[in-house]
């Protein structure tokens, strides 16, 4: 297993509050993790590629988020990541600045990997490195996995006693439906201006 | 003024900011966070508390001079207010915000005046200590790069 550079996570921090933001951005890129912030869950669905209902790449390797927030809140963002085939291997951590130990445990119950209570500390960034690595992980086995699949769907070239070679037709290949609507190039999130609180 | 003076001013101000409850340690791991590439990260956050805490307050006035109180709304926006305190480090100011959710507890509008008072006071009485340890943060940078 290759062993990758954490300057090659990619993480993704979901805040409305443009300080927390700032400063989630700092630690993580002290960390020497790449960063992408957005201020809202429908704004984080959209960077992920969850609101148009096609595949896309996604190279995020965890997902932090604040838990309250105007709108859906991060235990909504944490549902439809887990809901989603596609992303549910995502590592997810929630933040919050209250201790209530029922959001923890609904939260965890849910999926979540970590919960940090705010403010987050650098320490706090240590604590991320396994769940990406599990993450990871996880993904190579359902690629390999994948591949499996499609190897056991190719058709097959058998010879025959005297030499020649007799094709034997497969079930049809069946391959994901991946081709339509990849969009090989990342996503930038669009920050809005305007504080909608309420 | 030499910069061993303004270096002893500023130290002494800290502490005395420290002592008096107006930061905590949530602010020297702010200031942990700066470094040559981000020289200027701790200025940046202090301002974008600065700002938020001024938006907050005009929203709130607004709310409390209503002749019926939203007090969800006004207690949504002590809650933002709460947050950015913590987050910067503002202990007394954040103590001030969760004094604030208790009163509002009451449903009182005298009650929610005066601790909506008491945090403003708060967070300017902060405000023109950060002011002054930024200038003479800034003040010790121009003298050093003189210097060289």
């Amino acid at each position: 297993m290759a062993i990758v550079a954490d300057s090659q996570y990619h993480v993704l921090a979901v805040d409305d509050s443009l300080m927390d933001r700032k400063l989630i951005e700092r630690l993580l890129k002290t960390s020497s993790y790449q960063v992408t912030t957005v201020d809202s869950v429908s704004k984080a669905l959209e960077f992920l590629g969850l609101l148009d209902g096609q595949q896309h790449e996604i190279d995020v390797n965890l997902i932090i988020t604040d838990y309250c927030m105007p709108g859906m809140t991060g235990y909504d963002l944490l549902k439809k990541i887990k809901e989603s085939s596609s992303l549910k291997d995502i590592p997810v951590v929630i933040m919050s600045s209250e201790n209530v130990p029922s959001r923890i445990n609904r939260c965890l119950e849910e999926g979540a990997d970590e919960f940090f209570l705010k403010p987050v500390r650098l320490s706090d960034m240590k604590k991320l490195r396994p769940h990406i690595l599990k993450g990871k992980s996880k993904e190579q086995q359902q690629q390999e996995e994948q591949q499996q699949q499609q190897q056991q769907q190719q058709p097959l070239l058998n010879t025959c006693s005297n030499g020649t070679l007799l094709n034997t037709c497969s079930n049809g290949n069946k391959r994901k439906a991946t081709d339509e609507g990849l969009s090989p190039e990342r996503r930038r999130p669009r920050f809005s201006t305007s504080h909608s609180l309420l | 003024m030499a910069s061993a003076a303004l270096n002893e001013q500023l130290a002494s101000l800290m502490d005395s900011m420290y002592q008096e409850g107006l930061l905590d340690e949530q602010f020297q791991q702010l200031q942990s966070l700066q470094d040559e590439s981000n020289p200027c990260f701790v200025m940046e956050v202090v301002t974008l508390f600065c700002d938020d805490a001024e938006r907050i307050f005009t929203e709130l006035d607004k709310l409390m001079s209503q002749p019926v109180v939203e007090f969800q709304q006004v207690d949504a926006y002590i809650h933002q207010l709460k947050g950015s305190s913590s987050s910067v480090g503002a202990q007394n100011v954040k103590l001030a915000c969760v004094q604030f959710r208790h009163s509002l507890e009451e449903n009182d509008r005298e009650g929610c005046l005066q601790a909506l008072n008491m945090v403003k006071r708060e967070y300017l009485h902060l405000r023109g200590k950060l002011e002054t340890m930024l200038q003479l943060e800034q003040r010790i940078q121009d003298y050093d790069k003189q210097k060289k």
